[in-house]
């Protein structure tokens, strides 16, 4: 008895020695990829997040304000240390160029503070002694206005939720409520919409053009099929923007469809095939139709050809064959394709810049707009977690319905 | 019984695939309503192939199928009215049984009421009644095999066609499923068309079998006449064991031929297909109808025999020895009590009745 009590915890150390083996040759092997996944992917999607409500350097630019204005209630005008306090920041902030910034960030949430803050800040220096209150509102009269004061005491806290509120079309009224913009102001989420909307068309073209390549690939004898496969992926050897480029080339007024549709006679005037929504769509759904073949390729291939002819003999025409029992199979590879393209879509930029006109913009259009021309890296920002939240709640939504775990490719 | 009192009838039918070689080279067959018939064959040598020419899914190169009195050539599958079970059971893996079941009958337009009957009626045929909800991945194989077999019955076809039906299952389910089909055919009185490879199948299922070989049909008997009268050398080697022995005939008298074997010695045969003297036989005689030293009454001659190996299976006795030149030659002793027993190196005396040797012609 004892000798067997012995030898069973032995067992168990033994147990677990193997086991602790198997678990530290695991982690050894996914660490490179999960320390690139940490640099390049979580690292910067959480710096996106805390830029899209980051607020930190008006605090900077503003230092004794910001404290002054913890005093302050927030109703009526702030007393005359807060006065003080913004006239000795802008004393130190004009000479170092800073006070521009603080003036395009407070502009952002009230109009004219840019002009406000560059000016007074012109000429503060020129002011005598305290009080300083009444000095202000004498170089100019909106420093007696509480809005402009209510806008800086919440432009002050470290955190702003006004880029996030801005790409969803809200904004802080003059009493600190979140309220809608005035409709002639609200873009985004219509740009929101529409970028689902043509995120949803292209997945719909791809799908009508992408089932019967598949279908035909999946019952093709091997070589067609590996013809079939080639032609597929060529579309992977030549770059997005060569592709793109082409379609311009090939869609133009004097392209070679439209030449092609003069010539034939089916048209007297050439179409406009590009630079609006259906060059969009056609460019579009190019580049993403291998992402919905492959995967419906795949469920195709897996389903043996004598469930057709099952239906068949058991009295279905062909297609009510196709329809009942075909189609329902392919049910995975359709969920599948459809929500990789439509992800994909809802994240395009270039293809709609080139092809597109001021109407077919997606809204990653309006990330790089923010960063390229306005440099307002935090609306930039707000705008890609919006892409983000959107892409990930699509995926939440139809990804575990459709199993998309259990596709494979090829 | 004029030709067309047969239910299907296949008229001097071709099929080739590649235009070049033929898989059924001038296929004659005539079933009888109500009748199990079995195409046996090894894999390649065209059953499956006439079966799908039945069904529909493939077309004859040349020739015509005749069913119900009418050539179906040109009719598709849908129209034909024919069961047919699957080898891989081609359950719809998106529906349930019960929906399964109901396809046929929703696809010919049946009302919801007699639908829902028919479907109760045939899972209490297989005694499933209370599986009409699950899915076809839920069931077992011996499940689904009886679930794909009252699919293609629900719509009261007249004739079922089956395709290996029982390739996946294990040894018992197959054989407790051969008799369950074997009563739903003849509690239903369909006419069955039956493909396997395994010939114990067909000799226990079958009222005819016809036996494939190379796009031709080599014999189409009962599996009684299969068994003891194979027309040729391939059906005597397909269906069951059989030794083989090479000699030329000698002389024939009154159907029996006498065989000098490769070795010399002499034996008797019937003669099958062997026609006249000076020719090379092949003899076949079955393991269980040797005889080891045989009484000279029974026997129409003995030869000499030297045993290799013994194989002891409980009720038989496997006994490996050479006989006539042949190093393979298999008997099987039968273990009663008054045998004696073999040792391994003995030389003995075997023998057999002439009309348990089959003697057929070989080409040189």
């Amino acid at each position: 008895m004892v000798e067997q009590a012995a030898s069973g915890t032995n067992l168990r150390k033994k147990l677990q020695r193997t086991v602790r083996r198997k678990k530290i040759e695991a982690v050894g092997l996914t660490t490179p990829l999960f320390c690139v996944m940490l640099i390049f992917y979580f690292v910067p999607i959480g710096l996106m997040f805390y830029r899209s409500i980051d607020n930190s350097q008006m605090r900077e630019i503003l230092p004794a304000t910001a404290k002054a204005i913890q005093q302050w209630d927030g109703e009526g005008l702030p007393g005359e240390p807060a006065y003080a306090a913004m006239v000795a920041d802008m004393k130190h902030a004009y000479p170092n160029r800073t006070l521009a910034r603080a003036g395009r960030r407070l502009n952002f949430d009230l109009v004219g503070f840019y002009s406000l803050l560059l000016k007074s800040g012109r000429k503060v220096s020129r002011l005598g002694g305290p009080p300083y209150k009444a000095a202000l509102i004498k170089l100019d009269k909106k420093w007696g206005d509480p809005r402009y004061w209510k806008v800086l005491k919440r432009g002050l806290k470290n955190t702003t939720l006004i880029y996030l509120l801005a790409a969803l079309d809200f904004r802080y009224n003059d009493n600190n409520r979140i309220v809608g913009v005035p409709d002639n102001q609200a873009i985004y989420r219509s740009i929101i919409a529409r970028t689902i909307y043509i995120s949803l068309s292209v997945t719909l073209l791809c799908l009508v053009i992408g089932f019967p390549i598949a279908y035909y690939m999946a019952t093709a004898t091997p070589r067609t099929r590996n013809i079939l496969m080639i032609l597929l992926l060529l579309v992977f050897w030549t770059s997005l923007l060569v592709r793109t480029l082409s379609w311009i080339v090939v869609l133009q007024k004097k392209g070679v469809v439209n030449s092609l549709l003069l010539s034939s006679g089916l048209v007297s005037h050439p179409l406009n095939l590009v630079f609006n929504r259906i060059g969009v769509y056609i460019a579009m759904t190019h580049v993403l139709l291998p992402f919905m073949v492959l995967p419906l390729y795949s469920v195709m291939r897996g389903i043996p050809p004598h469930y057709v002819r099952a239906a068949r003999s058991l009295g279905a025409t062909s297609i009510v064959a196709f329809i009942r029992v075909y189609i329902p199979q392919t049910k995975a590879g359709i969920g599948a394709g459809s929500l990789i393209v439509f992800i994909q879509a809802l994240g395009y930029y270039i293809t709609p810049a080139l092809v597109g006109g001021p109407k077919d913009q997606m809204l990653s259009y309006f990330v790089a707009f923010f960063v390229n021309e306005r440099v307002n890296w935090s609306m930039a920002s707000a705008l890609g977690v919006m892409l983000l939240v959107l892409t990930g709640s699509f995926y939440l939504i139809f990804g575990r319905r459709v199993g998309i775990t259990n596709i494979k490719l090829g | 019984m004029t030709t067309d009192d047969f239910h299907v009838r296949f008229n001097r039918v071709q099929k080739s695939y590649d235009g070049v070689t033929l898989v059924v080279k001038d296929l004659n067959l005539n079933i009888g309503k109500g009748e199990f018939v079995t195409m046996l064959g090894p894999s390649g040598s065209g059953k499956t192939t006439c079966l799908m020419m039945l069904a529909g899914f493939e077309a004859p190169t040349q020739g015509e199928i005749v069913f119900n009195g009418r050539p179906i050539n040109n009719i598709p599958p849908h129209k034909r009215g024919i069961g047919m079970v699957f080898q891989n059971y081609a359950l719809f893996p998106h529906m349930t049984v019960a929906e399964n079941l109901a396809f046929p009958l929703q696809v010919r337009r049946m009302s919801k009421s007699e639908t829902a009957q028919k479907v109760r009626r045939a899972l209490d045929m297989v005694q499933m009644g209370e599986f009409g909800d699950r899915y076809p991945a839920q069931l077992s194989g011996g499940q689904q095999q009886r679930i794909a077999l009252v699919r293609a019955l629900v719509f009261d076809p007249e004739l079922v066609l089956m395709d290996e039906p029982l390739g996946a299952l294990d040894k018992q389910l197959r054989e407790k499923m051969q008799y369950e089909i074997r009563h739903i055919h003849e509690q239903l009185g369909v006419t069955v068309v039956y493909v396997t490879h395994d010939q114990s199948e067909a000799l226990t299922m079958s009222d005819r079998i016809a036996v494939f070989n190379d796009g031709v049909i080599q014999q189409l008997a009962s599996p009684n006449d299969l068994y003891e009268r194979p027309e040729n050398s391939f059906v005597a080697q397909f269906i069951g064991e059989n030794n083989e022995l090479n000699g030329t005939v000698v002389s024939l008298n009154d159907g029996i031929a006498q065989v000098t074997l490769d070795n010399g010695e002499q034996v008797f045969a019937l003669a099958v297909t062997v026609e006249e003297p000076d020719k090379p036989a092949l003899l076949s005689i079955r393991p269980e109808r040797v005889v080891i030293n045989p009484d000279e009454t029974g026997a129409a001659h003995t030869i000499e025999g030297h045993v290799h190996e013994l194989i002891y299976l409980g009720d038989h006795i496997r006994c490996r020895m050479t006989v006539g030149g042949n190093e393979q030659f298999i008997v099987k002793v039968p273990n009663a009590a008054n045998n004696r027993r073999l040792v391994v190196g003995e030389h003995v005396r075997v023998g057999w009745t002439a009309e348990d040797c089959r003697a057929f012609a070989t080409l040189q």
